[in-house]
């Protein structure tokens, strides 16, 4: 593995080694010093054209348990705004001495583009609507802690899956390890043609539920580039927001996911959020450790 | 290319790793505050046998660790993809007397990167080291407290040690 | 008769049929055909193709405003390399061609480079903004007798309208970029499964076909002259067919990229494969392969629009949409198509003169006609990969294409050749 590009580009037994190491390096995070060696000396660049808190966080947290340095770059505090261009930030963050580059950017291929002018690996952190494969692992890892494996589950993922890398990423990531997908939300926020997916689909969340081991809400945003795509956020949360009524359609052992931040109220009630049947505080956590064992696998080999 | 020749048979090794337990009993008088940490992969299982005879020696099972080096080594990036085992204390080791276990002691460098891991986890009362064969070639002031075998080798030999739960006999070979 | 120059062993598409004969050019002009004369300069066509220079309706120069990119004068050079004696520079330079002295200065700038003739399409609209109507009859007296807003469809209805009736009277061509800017706000690529995938906004096929059916019930109220630009779907396809069988005078090109490639080449984001009209699906593709097989579809124009590696050394997305394609149209479209000589020259060389009136291009080879020819052999096999163009972003660079340009003469002169000796 030279990059993490998309989980396209990895098959079962690779994330499965991914998910391994990710569950080792959470006990390492579990330790009194909660910290690492490894990588002294290497430097990681997280480059991130788009704003986002938790997911450069926890990249720089990762970096950091393995001792490695961070060097931050986001625009706006940067020569982005004098018109530099994203090739010449990544190759002058490489001259600086980064190894590894973690891209986030609102446009589609912008990390593999990326990948193709540095020499160092590249990790995709979110390339607009395409994927987000650091999520999907941890997402993984997070079922896996959970049901032990990911065969057999039925997942609904429910929202805006038109726009969301997360669903691409989740999609091949969970299907890849066993696990049955429902995208549930209205047309609008379908892609206009499914036949690539691997997933069946229902416009009601109500009629799901008794069926799905797994919830998984994306975050909605009502508006896109040209405007509005939905009437309104309260009418989305009335249709498709997860409350304690809706927990209760769920089987029992059914737990309830949520890449964050989460819109309270919309996607997903408050107490609802706080059931001990909500897993989003294993995702943060898990989270660290999966891009732990991102970073080791690219910069441990070379 | 030769057949590697067996240095320590089966029962060479049973001996060895005997004369270590009665070894590491009478310098410590007892066992009662005693962790012995196998280095993954080899030395879980060397450990664990010495742990067997110190068990038939003082009737008193000693706590058996597991340490994997991967993420203290110092050539990560000279290496292929790099491989984790587990790391597993089954006691805190804070004040603990701590007998690192491995097959063979060569360049030190494996021993040095097992102190950092241990420092990581704990901190010992003291640290000692056992190994099944001591084939020289330093490379760090580093040496051992417990020797199942000198084996004076040249740098490029091959020192092989096969043991049992992994490799389904015991013994040590040399080739070159 | 002493010639200035012999095109040897061609088979050569004439005025009576298809023959394997010897041409002789002097003063600019086809003397003999057959016989032997003495020549100064001779071109062995070994077989190859003779024909009609190529005649371009859809390029994109860049002169003036965006000299970087490209130029009368590499653009010139660029489509003496593809085979072309003739091209249609598009309005959309900067300043627009929206008045008659710029559209002079296009010409007039050809003619000084002296490599291919150069005439210019003439915008719709004043700075092709589609607000109001450009000058229409100062550009009409300078030469130009294609009208259109490309790069932008004309969205107002009722101006496109009084355009069409204007110059219904002269005979001018109204030919139409369709694109309805609603349904392709945002979008990136064809909208379908691999949209889909990458997560991708889409451009549905729709986006060109409303315009287009709306065009031809305009040009059905008007009677004007109406051509669709570089069509990418069946739908557009059957529209103009049939409007075609119910006898409006309406033409379509088709471009070496959309005969080419369809939407999976998008997949691996290189911006060399975005343009408007997005690259479609693989079923669209065929039909358009077929259309400019039967005839369904009048003409192959390139579309060429150059751009400098520095602006699409970017991501998919913010890459500015269209590629180049003068030196790679010829062999793009027999690799894709295959065509029978006779068909190969009416979509690349004789229709696109008649439609753009260009009265010494198109022309079967005849004695006394200029001598705007091309020596194309349709079996040589070649991979594009340096460009005469100023600019590098094509899609067909390191694709193995069959046949290939030998040679091209404008008015009698030399403007190309691998094989003069």
């Amino acid at each position: 593995m030279k990059h993490l590009l998309s989980i396209s580009d990895l098959d079962r037994a690779e994330i499965e080694d991914l998910l391994t190491l990710a569950a080792e390096f959470s006990s390492v995070l579990e330790r009194d010093i909660p910290k690492v060696p490894t990588l002294r000396g290497r430097t990681i660049a997280t480059v991130f054209f788009e704003a986002s808190t938790r997911t450069r966080l926890s990249f720089e947290r990762a970096a950091k348990a393995l001792s490695a340095d961070v060097m931050s770059f986001a625009p706006g505090t940067s020569s982005v705004t004098k018109g530099e261009s994203l090739k010449d930030t990544v190759l002058t963050l490489e001259a600086t001495g980064a190894d590894l580059f973690v891209v986030r950017h609102e446009s589609v291929g912008a990390a593999a583009r990326v990948a193709g002018w540095v020499n160092g690996p590249v990790i995709n952190g979110g390339d607009g609507a395409h994927q987000h494969p650091t999520q999907a692992l941890l997402d993984a890892l997070t079922l896996r802690q959970r049901f032990g494996k990911l065969d057999g589950l039925k997942v609904g993922i429910v929202g805006d899956i038109a726009n969301s890398r997360v669903a691409r990423s989740n999609i091949d990531a969970f299907t890849k390890l066993g696990a049955q997908v429902e995208l549930i939300a209205p047309s609008p926020l379908l892609p206009v043609d499914l036949s690539a997916f691997p997933v069946t689909v229902s416009g009601s969340l109500e009629d799901s539920l008794p069926h799905l081991d797994v919830v998984y809400l994306l975050r909605v945003q009502i508006e896109r580039g040209s405007g509005p795509i939905l009437p309104s956020l309260a009418e989305y949360g009335l249709r498709f927001g997860m409350n304690r009524q809706r927990l209760q359609m769920l089987p029992a052992d059914a737990v309830v996911m949520h890449p964050g931040p989460i819109n309270r109220g919309v996607e997903i009630t408050a107490d609802v959020a706080d059931d001990p049947r909500s897993l989003v505080l294993d995702q943060v956590q898990n989270g660290v450790s999966t891009r732990m064992a991102v970073i080791f696998r690219l910069l441990g080999a070379s | 290319m030769p057949e590697p020749t067996r240095l320590l048979s089966a029962d060479d090794v049973r001996r060895a790793l005997t004369r270590i337990a009665h070894e590491i009993c009478e310098h410590h008088s007892g066992v009662s505050n005693l962790v012995l940490i196998g280095i993954q992969t080899r030395g879980v299982p060397l450990a664990e046998s010495i742990s067997e005879a110190i068990a038939d020696i003082e009737h008193e099972k000693v706590f058996v660790g597991s340490l994997d080096i991967g993420l203290y080594r110092d050539d990560l990036a000279s290496r292929p993809t790099p491989r984790l085992g587990r790391t597993l204390m089954p006691v805190d080791l804070n004040g603990r007397n701590v007998v690192l276990v491995d097959d063979v002691l060569f360049t030190g460098r494996t021993i040095r990167a097992a102190l950092d891991a241990l420092s990581d986890l704990g901190r010992p009362a003291a640290v000692e080291l056992a190994v099944l064969v001591d084939r020289g070639h330093r490379q760090l002031p580093i040496r051992a407290d417990y020797v199942g075998k000198n084996l004076p080798t040249s740098i490029d030999q091959r020192v092989t040690v096969r043991v049992e739960a992994i490799d389904g006999e015991n013994g040590v070979w040399v080739g070159s | 008769m002493n010639s200035e120059l012999a095109i040897r062993n061609g088979t050569v598409l004439t005025a009576d049929g298809v023959a394997e004969i010897d041409l002789f050019v002097k003063d600019g002009r086809i003397a003999s055909i057959g016989g032997d004369h003495d020549s100064h300069t001779t071109i062995d066509a070994n077989g190859a193709w003779v024909g009609p220079g190529l005649v371009d309706l859809h390029c994109h120069l860049r002169e003036p405003g965006e000299e970087w990119k490209e130029d009368i004068a590499s653009g010139s050079a660029a489509a003496a390399a593809g085979g072309f004696t003739a091209l249609v520079a598009m309005p959309n330079t900067k300043p627009a061609i929206d008045s008659g002295h710029l559209a002079c200065f296009i010409t007039e700038r050809g003619r000084q480079v002296g490599l291919c003739q150069i005439a210019t399409a003439g915008a719709i609209t004043m700075a092709r903004d589609g607000k109001a109507l450009s000058h229409l009859d100062e550009l009409w007296e300078a030469g130009v007798r294609i009208f259109t807003d490309d790069g932008a469809s004309v969205a107002d209805a009722g101006l496109l309208r009084l355009a069409m009736e204007y110059l219904a009277e002269r005979g001018a061509v109204v030919a139409q970029h369709a694109e309805d800017q609603g349904l392709s706000l945002g979008g990136q690529m064809h909208e379908g499964a691999i949209s889909s995938l990458l997560g991708l906004r889409g451009i549905p096929a729709l986006a060109e076909e409303l315009v287009v059916a709306r065009d031809l019930a305009l040009a059905r109220l008007t009677g004007v002259r109406y051509h669709v630009q570089h069509i990418s779907s069946r739908g557009t396809l059957d529209l103009i067919s049939d409007a075609r069988a119910q006898g409006l005078p309406v033409t379509s090109e088709v471009t070496p990229h959309h005969l080419a490639f369809d939407d999976e080449r998008v997949m691996a984001l290189d911006p060399a494969f975005k343009m408007y009209p997005p690259l479609r699906a693989a079923s669209d593709r065929e039909a358009l392969v077929a259309g400019l097989s039967d005839g369904s579809i009048d003409v192959v124009a390139t579309d060429h629009a150059p751009h400098a590696p520095f602006e699409t050394e970017v991501t998919f997305a913010e890459a500015p949409r269209g590629v180049i394609g003068l030196e790679s149209a010829a062999s793009a479209v027999m690799t894709a198509c295959s065509l029978p000589i006779e068909t190969f020259f009416a979509r690349m060389s004789i229709s696109p003169a008649q439609i753009a009136q260009l009265e010494n291009q198109g022309r079967r080879v005849a004695t006394g006609i200029l001598a705007n020819l091309v020596v194309f052999d349709p079996e040589r096999t070649w991979t594009p990969d340096r460009f005469r163009s100023r600019s590098e972003n094509s899609p067909f660079r390191g694709e193995a294409l069959r046949g290939m340009v030998l040679a091209t003469i404008y008015e009698g002169r030399v403007t190309h050749s691998l094989v003069k000796s």
